[in-house]
């Protein structure tokens, strides 16, 4: 099981999360929703310890994440996958390295048998003969698949995913969806989904948190979220624009701005 | 609020301000040698990173031959052309060699051939591992259990350390044979009297000097450039800035260096 206890960040002034504690359960998909800045992909970074808390502990198991020798922090992470949101590949490397480099980098296995691996992988995401493309040569929609095929590679028991279908049309998107719903179900994969796709995430997660301004508003089973009488957790849901949650963030009134700005023109009152 | 005002405007602000830049200055060079410690300190940690050593020092080493070489041939003409007509005035144009030969061994050599590979490598280190950084390659890495200190920055660091006393050694020898040859075939300069005090007044110490100089040259430029470019703010604007920062803070480097290094060996 992965733990936040009292995690938080800030970033200078800016608090991009509140204290929070959170449970992953594993084996499970957990989706991680919310808007725009709200702080999701902040505790995805704090959960794969990509960042270091403002305060807190990430556990996996027993052990301290942040307190981890940087071996054993490597360690775990040959069990551990993640998909970013602007994919990540190497630029130097074609798809089929890109794609290899973990099972290069870890394994000894045989070249014959990697090559196979990666067609299998790259066959999942419907991109196989693509093996020669370099990243700058594929589409943003390849590229994610690509990364998806590299965040595989390895047989992860974590995976997390930084919005995995923003970006692709509906026929890849449904069909990413339905691989992290496939492979976690199968492989009996623990994976942390970041997404603001409401429909993909509360189809395929076991357990939905939602969050606001750096909180946790909701969470539960994705049919407890549904149901929920949360006013901010339907607007939301249903992308309402008028709500609790505000869609501006500007904090004085546009018209006194405007109408208070030097060498502004003034309404005769 | 007058009161504060001529405050900010006293002296006192200005060293306030200048105390502040020599913080953070400071601050950097702290953070730069500790990101470098930490990157050498995984020079024996494997696996090995031969061969990306190998194809960095490719990269950096043979990618930097041209400019070097024609650096070298121009460098050299325009020291023999300039040092002839100033010795002809003295009647010492035999002391050509040894004025080519000692000008491009103990400085212009090491100087100039690291303001090249400033420019033509120092400047794609750090744009690369900038651009690696905005677009999470780095991170990409460490979740794929790759440190990056040790895949991308140590084999730079250890490539420049060691291509650019290579390339200065090439520089070198290109300046003095294009010397000679605007010397001793175009200019008239006995041939004989060239090489006799080329080989007179150049010492093992001036060899052994531009040598060194060059190696912590390459060391630094290594250091500052994977520095700029690890903790470069990983926008399109930091990249640019931090490339640029990379090229003036490098450069005016190798220029104090230079001096202390000087004072040393004269």
């Amino acid at each position: 099981m992965i733990r936040g206890e009292s995690l938080s960040k800030r970033y200078g002034d800016v608090t991009a999360l509140s204290p929070t504690d959170i449970d992953i359960q594993t084996g499970k998909i957990t989706a991680i929703m919310g808007g725009s800045g709200s702080g999701k992909t902040t505790l995805l970074r704090l959960l794969a310890g990509l960042e270091k808390p403002s305060g807190g502990h990430v556990w996996y198991g027993d052990e301290d994440l942040c307190a981890m020798p940087v071996k054993r922090l490597y360690e775990l992470r040959e069990s551990m996958g993640m998909l970013f949101q602007y994919s990540a590949l190497l630029n130097s490397l074609n798809v089929y390295d890109n794609v290899a480099f973990p099972l290069h980098e870890h394994t000894e296995l045989d070249e014959s048998v990697i090559s196979t691996m990666v067609s299998m992988k790259l066959e999942q995401v419907g991109l196989r003969g693509f093996e020669q493309l370099m990243p700058s040569e594929l589409s943003g929609g390849m590229a994610k698949r690509v990364a998806f095929a590299r965040a595989m590679a390895m047989d992860p028991r974590i995976v997390f995913f930084d919005e995995p279908t923003s970006g692709l049309d509906p026929i890849s998107a449904g069909v990413i969806s339905t691989l992290i719903q496939d492979t976690s179900r199968k492989n009996r994969m623990t994976s942390v989904v970041v997404t603001h796709d409401v429909t993909a995430g509360l189809a395929i997660a076991d357990h939905v948190i939602l969050l606001w301004q750096g909180s946790i508003i909701a969470e539960g089973s994705p049919d407890s979220i549904r149901e929920s009488s949360d006013e901010r957790v339907q607007q939301f849901l249903h992308g309402r624009p008028d709500g609790p949650i505000p869609f501006s963030r500007s904090t004085t009134s546009y018209i006194d701005d405007l109408t208070h700005k030097p060498g502004t023109v003034r309404f005769a009152s | 609020m007058s009161d504060l005002f001529v405050k900010q405007s006293t002296p006192v602000a200005f060293f306030g301000r200048l105390g502040r830049h020599a913080l953070r200055g400071l601050e950097q060079v702290g953070d730069a040698t500790i990101l470098g410690l930490s990157a050498l300190s995984m020079l024996f940690v494997r696996p090995w990173q031969g061969k990306h050593f190998v194809l960095q020092l490719s990269a950096l080493g043979v990618g930097s031959l041209v400019i070097i070489v024609i650096t070298g041939a121009f460098t050299g003409m325009v020291l023999a052309l300039q040092g002839y007509y100033t010795l002809a005035k003295f009647g010492s144009e035999s002391l050509l060699g040894a004025g080519v030969g000692m000008s491009i061994i103990r400085e212009l050599g090491p100087v100039l051939g690291a303001f090249m590979i400033i420019g033509r490598a120092g400047s794609s280190i750090t744009a690369e591992i900038g651009i690696m950084r905005v677009t999470e390659q780095t991170d990409a890495l460490e979740m794929m259990a790759i440190n990056p200190m040790q895949r991308i920055l140590l084999p730079r660091i250890i490539a420049t350390t060691i291509a650019v006393p290579l390339l200065v050694s090439i520089f070198d020898v290109i300046g003095i044979g294009s010397g000679y040859i605007v010397g001793v075939e175009l200019l008239g300069v006995n041939q004989g009297a060239y090489m006799a005090e080329l080989i007179a007044k150049i010492t093992m110490t001036d060899i052994y000097g531009g040598w060194v100089k060059a190696v912590v040259f390459g060391f630094m430029i290594g250091m500052i450039c994977t520095y700029m470019g690890y903790r470069s703010e990983p926008t399109t604007e930091g990249v640019a800035r931090a490339t640029t920062q990379a090229v003036v803070v490098s450069s005016v480097g190798v220029l104090i260096v230079d001096y202390i290094l000087t004072s040393f060996f004269l």
